[in-house]
């Protein structure tokens, strides 16, 4: 084999656009971490190092046929749902909530494995009984999803367990749950906010408060909204300029390298970079959906087609978040915060988008 | 039941698919548009509302103090001033256990009970966002030592600041006051007349004194700063600053030298001396004792020596000067003098014969004289010169109330004399309807032989007394008392004169003058009530005594000094000026319990006008009393 048939090989699972877009948007946030750290490569780095890992994954999981990620579903679901009943029991409390898993070498956050097992768990469960789907498959997918969301949301991480539940959902509308239980569904789920209201820890309830009137703890849990929507409305149409962001560099945003970090990238590039920002994920999400529309089987569609709008409703989360319109829940901006677990699971899961684009010629033949 | 199974059309199936992912793809757009929609909301339509918000964030405006006026006397002695010094401060919401930090900060540096105590009541006046003093002064070794070990207090620091010094201390503290922190109703009083922007940052405001009523010179003008600062308040860099403007020097009449050498005249009696140049007005000098120091008044006196100073039998905290009352005695006879010629009730020649006793017409009441046997065969000259009760008694009687407290008055009596002080008392000059208002009684014939030899009813301050000698040194032509000279504004050369123009001209006979005056000359030479006071000196002396009862006789009961009460005992006054001729200083002269005005206030009177006059500063005097010259009033 010659160097040149090595790298078609190498590179034959990824799929070019996709990388692009993926590609683009990690660029933004190096550039836009660089300013969130206060112009110090700590972090820029190790975010680097985060990528560059996630993204060998992302080539492993793009490499793998569909059979092989079809055959990891239900191991994986089955660990996940061990690993949270094992934090239910055995985890660690950190800021009031049990949500790590002390494993000796190192701590883990099994909800995070279950941002993709469940909707894979449940894809699994769609193809095989995709000759004979009845309301009663309907509602075991729903149960597949509603056990490890219940334990999520008792962690209480109120965050995870709604994008989890979102991710599952999809799955389900498009397995082709009727709109009339889609309609039931939602009505019951209004109706039965009171009671989740009164399920809610005080400091959840707050938060949603919160998005009504920050002002009303101005100094509390109110400060994250106040200011980063402070950050982003004096940005701008075309922002204070890269490194000139007021409330990023005299340390009035919080947690700016992480789950705001979008009110750095809106005060410094206002409504101009946001509008880029925008239009980047809309090319990455826009692929999703042709690679998804391409898809040869159902498991794969339903995977694909999940993934993508899982991953639109975490940057809508994110960005309705920081822009004051949704309460803060601890999303991360998908492929812009700083961290690796995030990283690595979106990386994971726009593998398996390439790995379903690139081998579906083999599956139909 | 059939079981019915269904085979799975490809076609249709894909189509269903496609058509819920067309959805999928339009729930995409709509939250896209949700946050194309909020952006545009705070980016475009709300963008200056943040971009203020923004700014108020990053930018503190930071008050720049002012240095305070400061206070010189009329030939540029300083009388307050600052310095600059470190200061050791508590940030109370910073530290948890406040009596263990203090504690261990005595290790490091002195700090006294007196430093507690005073901390104790800044702590219980304060809001508990604010940093404390507990030690100021701080010597440079001190600091040093702090510095070193300033990790282990997180809520203490050193700070420079500018402190207020008065140095004569106790000499001059009924004059110059004292500046203290600002408390809450002076805050509301500042929000009150739109000061409040001048003072943020300022701690300290005049309470008394000139401090107090030249408080909007002295303060000066606050600059601003505005500097960068991020979320924890540290400033990051300054952005644009206006320099402060620092208060105005006051230049006072006040001569420093005078006002001790007057001070120290006093010995250890208590009282009070104005000194007032009758050609300005001008203050000279301005005494009361016994002064207190000012300066721990400034960062809060601990309450021990406040209770000290305040319970005292001496009253120290008293301005005897401005707020003291007493009744005036013999030195209004020269005044009543002066109405009996404007009214033409008694010609100067006119005599009278005095047993020793006035029996008041119509009535079986009887005055004494203070000379048992009486004066014999008195005029007017004589009668002020021997301080004839007797001659007094019948003037006052045909005077009348009326005409008396009209012409008093025009000498100020019973009115403040405006002096540039805050919380002068009016003294009293009785009326008949002053009576009936007081007392709802009629004015009796009685009351107004007492008002001729300056009792009954009758009170006057040091300053009030001060200023009718000087009007009358000066022919009838007043002048405002005030103790500032000039306005020395720091920006501009240019000075502020205090009163420079008279007040007003009471238009008195020059002839009247003429005897009063001759009169009062005589006082102080042999045959007067006061011959001590001019023995051997060079120029005339124009003056009057006398005395003010403490305690009232009883009809027909004698005075006897030796075997009352030393507080009991009558206060001595002295009014005088001089050169006799043309008057360069006229003053009045109070010494509490003194006794005889001839004796105790005339010799403090003759040291003042010897220095002023003169240059001359008094060798440690003997006092007259002591020499056993008993001289009578």
């Amino acid at each position: 084999m010659t160097k040149r048939q090595l790298w078609l090989r190498f590179i034959a699972h990824i799929d070019r656009q996709l990388l692009l877009g993926l590609g683009l948007l990690m660029l933004v946030s190096l550039l836009v971490l660089y300013s969130a750290d206060n112009a110090s490569w700590d972090r820029p780095l190790n975010q680097m190092r985060n990528i560059i890992v996630a993204l060998v994954f992302m080539w492993v999981i793009a490499n793998l046929p569909l059979h092989y990620l079809m055959r990891t579903a239900v191991p994986i679901y089955v660990l996940g749902m061990v690993l949270l009943i094992g934090v239910a029991l055995f985890g660690e409390i950190s800021h009031g909530a049990r949500r790590w898993l002390n494993l000796g070498v190192t701590t883990i956050q099994p909800s995070e494995l279950m941002k993709i097992g469940v909707p894979m768990m449940m894809a699994w469960y769609f193809e095989k009984h995709e000759a004979t789907l009845t309301l009663k498959n309907y509602f075991i997918a729903a149960l597949l999803l509603f056990m490890p969301v219940a334990l999520i949301a008792r962690q209480p991480d109120l965050g995870t367990a709604l994008l989890i539940t979102a991710s599952g959902f999809y799955v389900l509308f498009l397995a082709g749950l009727s709109w009339r239980i889609i309609g039931i569904l939602f009505a019951t789920g209004l109706a039965s906010a009171p009671v989740l209201w009164s399920m809610m820890h005080d400091y959840q309830r707050h938060r949603i408060m919160m998005l009504f009137d920050p002002s009303q703890d101005a100094l509390g849990n109110g400060y994250h909204t106040i200011q980063a929507t402070i950050a982003v409305g004096s940005g701008g149409i075309i922002g204070k300029g890269y490194l000139n962001g007021t409330q990023t560099h005299l340390d009035f945003l919080p947690e700016r390298t992480t789950d705001f970090i979008f009110a750095v990238l809106s005060e410094e590039f206002g409504l101009v970079g946001n509008l880029i920002l925008l239009a980047l994920y809309s090319f990455v999400i826009w692929r999703g959906f042709i690679i998804t529309s391409h898809a040869s089987t159902y498991f794969t569609r339903l995977m694909s087609g999940s993934i993508t709008l899982t991953f639109a409703t975490y940057a809508f989360v994110n960005m309705g978040m920081v822009s004051g319109i949704l309460p803060v829940v601890g999303v991360p901006l998908p492929l812009i915060s700083y961290g690796g677990t995030s990283m690595l699971t979106l990386l994971l899961g726009f593998g398996m988008l390439m790995s379903i684009e690139t081998h579906k010629k083999l599956v139909k033949s | 039941m059939k079981k019915r199974v269904e085979f799975k059309n490809h076609q249709r199936e894909i189509f269903h698919f496609q058509l819920r992912l067309v959805v999928g793809v339009g729930f995409v757009f709509a939250l896209l548009a949700i946050l194309l929609v909020r952006f545009f909301y705070l980016q475009v339509v709300r963008h200056s509302y943040y971009q203020t918000l923004s700014e108020n964030n990053r930018i503190a405006v930071v008050p720049i103090v002012p240095n305070r006026g400061l206070i010189l006397d009329r030939n540029g002695v300083v009388l307050a001033h600052n310095y600059s010094g470190y200061t050791l401060e508590i940030n109370q919401s910073k530290t948890a256990d406040m009596e263990a930090t203090i504690n261990e900060l005595s290790t490091l540096v002195e700090i006294t009970g007196k430093d507690r105590k005073r901390f104790k009541k800044l702590l219980t006046e304060s809001h508990n966002f604010e940093t404390l003093m507990i030690r100021n002064r701080l010597s440079d070794e001190e600091v040093a030592r702090f510095a070193a070990q300033q990790y282990r207090f997180p809520g203490v620091e050193i700070k420079a600041r500018s402190f207020r010094d008065y140095p004569f201390g106790a000499k001059t503290s009924h004059l110059i006051g004292y500046i203290g922190r600002i408390n809450d109703a002076e805050v509301a009083q500042l929000e009150e007349n739109d000061l409040a922007a001048n003072y943020r940052g300022s701690d300290y405001i005049g309470k008394t004194g000139l401090e107090q009523s030249y408080e909007s010179d002295l303060h000066g003008t606050t600059g601003i700063e505005q500097v960068e600062v991020d979320a924890g308040g540290r400033a990051v860099r300054m952005l644009s600053s206006t320099s402060p403007v620092s208060g105005n020097t006051l230049i006072l009449s006040i001569d420093a030298k005078l006002q001790e050498i007057a001070e120290q005249s006093f010995g250890n009696y208590r009282g009070a001396l104005v000194a007032i140049d009758p050609n300005s007005g001008e203050v000279l000098a301005f005494v009361s004792k016994p002064g207190y120091d000012p300066n721990p008044f400034i960062d809060g006196i601990d309450t021990q020596s406040w209770e000290e100073l305040n319970n005292s039998p001496d009253v120290p905290l008293n301005n005897r000067a401005l707020r003291g009352q007493y009744p005036p005695g013999s030195t209004v006879k020269p005044f009543m003098a002066l109405a009996g010629l404007n009214y033409r009730t008694r010609s100067p020649e006119q005599t009278i014969s005095d047993p020793g006793v006035y029996y008041l017409p119509g009535s079986g009441r009887q005055y004494r004289d203070w000379k048992a046997g009486g004066h014999g065969s008195v005029n007017m000259f004589k009668a002020i010169q021997m301080s004839c009760d007797t001659y007094f008694y019948g003037l006052a009687t045909e005077l009348g109330i009326d005409n008396i407290s009209h012409f008093l008055s025009r000498f100020g009596f019973g009115k403040k004399t405006g002096i540039d002080l805050e919380g002068e008392t009016s003294g009293l000059l009785p009326s008949q309807e002053w009576k009936m208002k007081r007392y709802q009684q009629i004015w009796y014939p009685g009351d107004t032989v007492s008002v001729g030899i300056g009792q009954g009813y009758s009170l006057v301050t040091p300053l009030q007394l001060a200023f009718a000698t000087a009007t009358l040194a000066n022919n009838g032509v007043a002048y405002k008392p005030h103790l500032v000279k000039e306005v020395q504004s720091v920006r501009s050369s240019e000075n502020r004169l205090i009163a420079k123009e008279p007040l007003y001209d009471l238009s008195i006979d020059p002839k009247d003058l003429d005897l009063v005056r001759r009169a009062m000359v005589a006082v102080t030479q042999t045959g007067g009530t006061a011959v001590y006071a001019s023995l051997g000196a060079p120029y005339h002396i124009a003056g009057k005594t006398g005395t003010a009862q403490v305690v009232a006789m009883k009809q027909g009961e004698k005075y006897d000094a030796d075997k009352i009460d030393e507080r009991h005992r009558d206060h001595a006054w002295f009014i005088a000026y001089a050169p006799a001729e043309k008057p360069q200083i006229a003053l009045a002269v109070l010494a509490e319990n003194g006794g005889h005005g001839g004796g105790t206030a005339a010799p403090i009177a003759r040291k003042v006008m010897d220095y002023y006059l003169l240059g001359k500063v008094p060798k440690p005097l003997v006092d007259a009393v002591e020499k056993g010259v008993a001289e009578h009033d």
